[in-house]
């Protein structure tokens, strides 16, 4: 982990004004922010972990915690707000028994919330990582669930 | 490719360029925005290539995927040039029948045709659809006609003019008088005179001068900085080289959103071409002048937009928010004079230049000159982007460009400026859209978020989704705004649990002066406005939560109840079938009942039942 947080760090010059794009980095590699990449990068760039950990907790691009293997991301811009998703947002937390921003305990689905993605003509909108699931009904939603193994509460 | 040493070169490869675009040969453009993409549109994209080399057309029939078309309600959007074809709802696998059918012979599919809900004419022109007709596509219209990853599309269509016009033939203070005439205001919210910024900037003791383009959009809900970005890149980096010419920058910066994946990346691409072209860099054009443009990507934080807050980011601390008693054309990024402007103000410029100022400030109303995109979105038929004149009434954005509201409902309010802004009401309609008269009524232009409202969506409901949204958005940093928004929030909670109390209001109403007063940033000193606009206009829908203890609209769920209309039931078992606690209930083809104590309120049924059934009250 030290060796591939280095070669990012050495990426960026090992300017500290690049610590953001060096999180996003580290980010990417590893899907969320290990503590002991966090760790490596305050020795090797020379920055306290109060400030890495004021940034890493400040931006919301950035998770302290390991994501699970479906991301489930529901938009809750205004356009698919007035559109419904809440009540799709509210089905997935039921569904999943997860609340907004939690990942579950064996690492299956992380389900958050996104502000616009951007595509508001097809909202509501579910992204199951990056696949775009648009004009969400709770029946789609239920299906796309299926799909990724979730269980989801028999028809009958 | 070779580095463009001057002016001339430049020219005449744009003209090489035109001369190659036969406007004769066929020519399938596929919008390949974020829209369309969402709907799956790269498989059609890649069934159109394989067509194309199946039936051994290449060079004979051209491919172009370009951005954002802005009529995203109907996507994928294909258009078939040269009769300017307009196909929606195109399915996925539908590449080899219009091939055959359209592109080689001349043929109509009808199925793939537009036809207006309204009139139920059919219409074949993309040009000649009301969307699209009653907009004036000046800058937006660039998107249909060029690859966004291909330079050489832009410069065919006579892209880089107005920056060779500009290192030329014109002086910085110039091209600064030009932009002052034209009266260009800002696009990023807060509509400042952008020749005043770059002037002030110029003037500015200090170096480096840093340029940068506000790329963040924060506002959920528009979209038309990333369709921008997305679909036509190069008109971007034009304004932006004009106006580091102006001011006397070299460097400059772009920052742009984290959850923007694609423009990142065409934004990338652009630079890595502009340079090799010798467009960007040094000595552009053989012309003495060198700025560069380095690209930042969001941390995902909305106070990020605002200047100062995207200053502290660029430089690597959190994005909090500082006291402005120094300006940013004085002191901005890393304490040096720096001219900040929207995506969207910088796409203008290029259009300021090559036409001129008086043409530009022949188009808008008094004090708001050219055009404007905006994302309409919401209760609405045709959403997409749209790119009006300033002065257009809303009644013709709402009922002309959008087509009216979904099913025949009832149109309630629009709202405009997203957290910033306010709800407007029926009786306003026929007001002008520019930056003062959006002002005047308690909103403001913002960034062009447009969301439509119909009967069914509850404006204390709306009002509390933006101040939840602020809330999260908060820096922190100042207490009026951190607890303020806090508090009104908790009252709006309650009012919508038919917990409210009389004083409500007037409480909401005061605690909204104070942070308007009291708060460091605009975030703050805007946050009150969707309430207050809302305790405005619509203050008997408060009432009705807080003392009949009613939602009118049906979507605040303790006030709420699901029954079923017995009329209207057939019995068809859907709403039984869908719902999670089996609340609903009945035999086959018999009246089927909701049990109040078990129904969560989760609108399953509501959407399950084809006979409009099912009653909320
Ligand atoms: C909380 C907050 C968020 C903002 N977000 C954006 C944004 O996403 N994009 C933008 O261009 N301007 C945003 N602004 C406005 C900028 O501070 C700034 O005024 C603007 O970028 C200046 O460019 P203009 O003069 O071209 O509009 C925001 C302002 C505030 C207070
Ligand atoms: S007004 Fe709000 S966002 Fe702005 S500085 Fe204060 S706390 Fe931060
Ligand atoms: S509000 Fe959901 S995509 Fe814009």
């Amino acid at each position: 982990m030290e060796e591939k947080v280095k070669s990012i760090i050495e990426k960026y010059g090992s300017d500290k004004s690049f610590i953001i794009p060096i999180l996003q980095d580290i980010q990417r590699e590893f899907n969320y922010l290990p503590r002991e990449a966090l760790d490596a990068l305050s020795r090797n760039l020379g920055v306290p972990p109060s400030l890495i950990y004021h940034l890493a907790t400040f931006y919301r691009a950035f998770s302290l915690n390991p994501k699970g293997k479906y991301r489930l991301n529901v938009c809750m811009g205004t356009a698919c707000h007035v559109r419904g998703a809440p009540q799709i947002a509210d089905y997935l937390e039921r569904t999943l028994d997860l609340k907004a921003g939690e990942t579950s305990k064996n690492l299956e689905y992380s389900l958050e919330t996104v502000n616009c993605l951007g595509a508001c003509a097809l909202g509501p909108i579910l992204v199951v990582n990056d696949e775009y699931h648009g004009q969400m009904t709770i029946a789609k939603t239920a299906k796309v669930l299926e799909g990724i193994g979730a269980k989801v509460e028999a028809d009958e | 490719m070779n580095k463009l040493e001057s002016m001339k070169e430049l020219a005449s490869l744009q003209e090489k360029l035109r001369k190659a675009r036969d406007p004769k040969k066929p020519c399938i453009v596929i919008c390949a925005g974020t829209g369309c993409l969402a709907y799956g549109t790269q498989k059609l994209i890649d069934n159109f290539r394989a067509e194309i080399k199946k039936r051994n057309l290449q060079g004979k029939v051209d491919l172009r995927t370009s951005g954002c078309h802005g009529f995203c309600e109907r996507g994928p959007l294909v258009v078939i040039h040269p009769k300017e074809i307009f196909y929606q709802r195109v399915k996925l696998d539908d590449a080899a029948v219009i091939i055959e059918k359209t592109v080689l012979n001349d043929e109509i599919i009808d199925r793939l045709v537009y036809k207006d809900p309204v009139s139920g004419e059919k219409i074949l022109n993309e040009h000649d659809v009301p969307f699209y007709k009653k907009q004036t596509r000046l800058i937006f219209g660039q998107n249909g006609q060029i690859d966004p990853k291909s330079i050489d599309d832009y410069l065919a269509i006579g892209g880089y003019s107005a920056l060779a016009k500009a290192l030329g033939g014109m002086k910085p203070d110039g091209i600064i008088q030009e932009i002052i005439k034209a009266n260009l205001r800002g696009r990023g919210g807060g509509g400042f005179p952008t020749g005043w910024k770059w002037d002030s900037t110029r003037k500015a003791k200090g170096e480096p001068k840093y340029v940068i383009c506000n790329a963040d959009e924060g506002d959920p809900g528009a979209y038309m900085d990333r369709s921008l970005l997305e679909g036509n890149p190069h008109v971007v980096l034009e304004g932006m080289i004009i106006g580091a010419y102006a001011i006397g920058s070299s460097n400059g910066y772009i920052y742009v959103r984290n959850e923007y994946p694609l423009a990142v990346s065409n934004i990338t691409l652009a630079l890595e071409r502009a340079r090799e072209y010798g467009i960007i860099g040094e000595d552009i054009l053989g012309s003495g002048f060198s700025f560069d443009v380095k690209i930042n990507r969001g941390g995902g934080a909305f106070v990020c937009g605002e200047s100062s807050a995207l200053f502290a980011s660029i430089e690597g601390r959190v994005g909090e928010p500082r006291q402005k008693y120094v300006h940013a054309t004085d002191r901005g990024l890393f304490d040096k004079p720096t001219c900040l402007n929207n995506v969207e103000t910088w796409a203008n410029v290029p259009l300021i230049i090559n036409r001129g100022s008086d043409w530009f400030s022949s188009i808008g109303t008094a004090n708001s000159k050219g055009t404007k995109i905006f994302s309409l979105v919401g209760r609405i038929n045709n959403t997409g982007l749209v790119e009006v004149p300033m002065g257009i009434t809303l009644r013709e954005i709402v009922f002309g460009i959008g087509g009216g509201i979904p099913k025949g409902r009832k149109f309630k309010a629009i709202q405009t400026g997203g957290p910033s802004g306010g709800c407007i009401p029926e009786q306003m309609l026929d007001m002008r859209v520019d930056f003062d008269e959006l002002t005047k009524v308690g909103s403001m232009m913002g960034s062009g978020g447009m969301i439509v409202m119909d009967d069914r969506s509850c404006m204390v409901d709306v009002a509390k989704y933006f101040l939840k949204f602020l809330e999260e958005e908060s820096c922190g940093k100042c207490t009026p705004c951190r607890e303020g928004v806090k508090q009104m929030r908790i009252i709006l909670d309650r009012i919508t649990e038919g917990k409210g109390e009389e004083s409500d209001i007037e409480l909401l109403e005061w605690i909204g002066s104070g942070i308007i007063d009291g708060s460091l940033c605009a975030l703050g000193g805007t946050a009150p406005n969707p309430v207050l606009s809302t305790i405005k206009y619509f203050r008997d829908e408060y009432v009705a939560h807080i003392r009949d203890k009613k939602c009118p609209a049906g979507v605040c769920k303790p006030l709420i109840t699901y029954s079923i209309i017995k009329d209207k039931c057939t019995g068809c078992t859907a709403c039984a079938r869908v719902c999670p606690t089996k609340a609903a209930y009945g035999e086959k083809k018999k009246v089927h009942t909701i049990n109040k104590e078990t129904c969560i309120k989760c609108g399953a049924c509501y959407d399950a039942c084809k006979f409009d059934a099912i009653l909320i009250e």
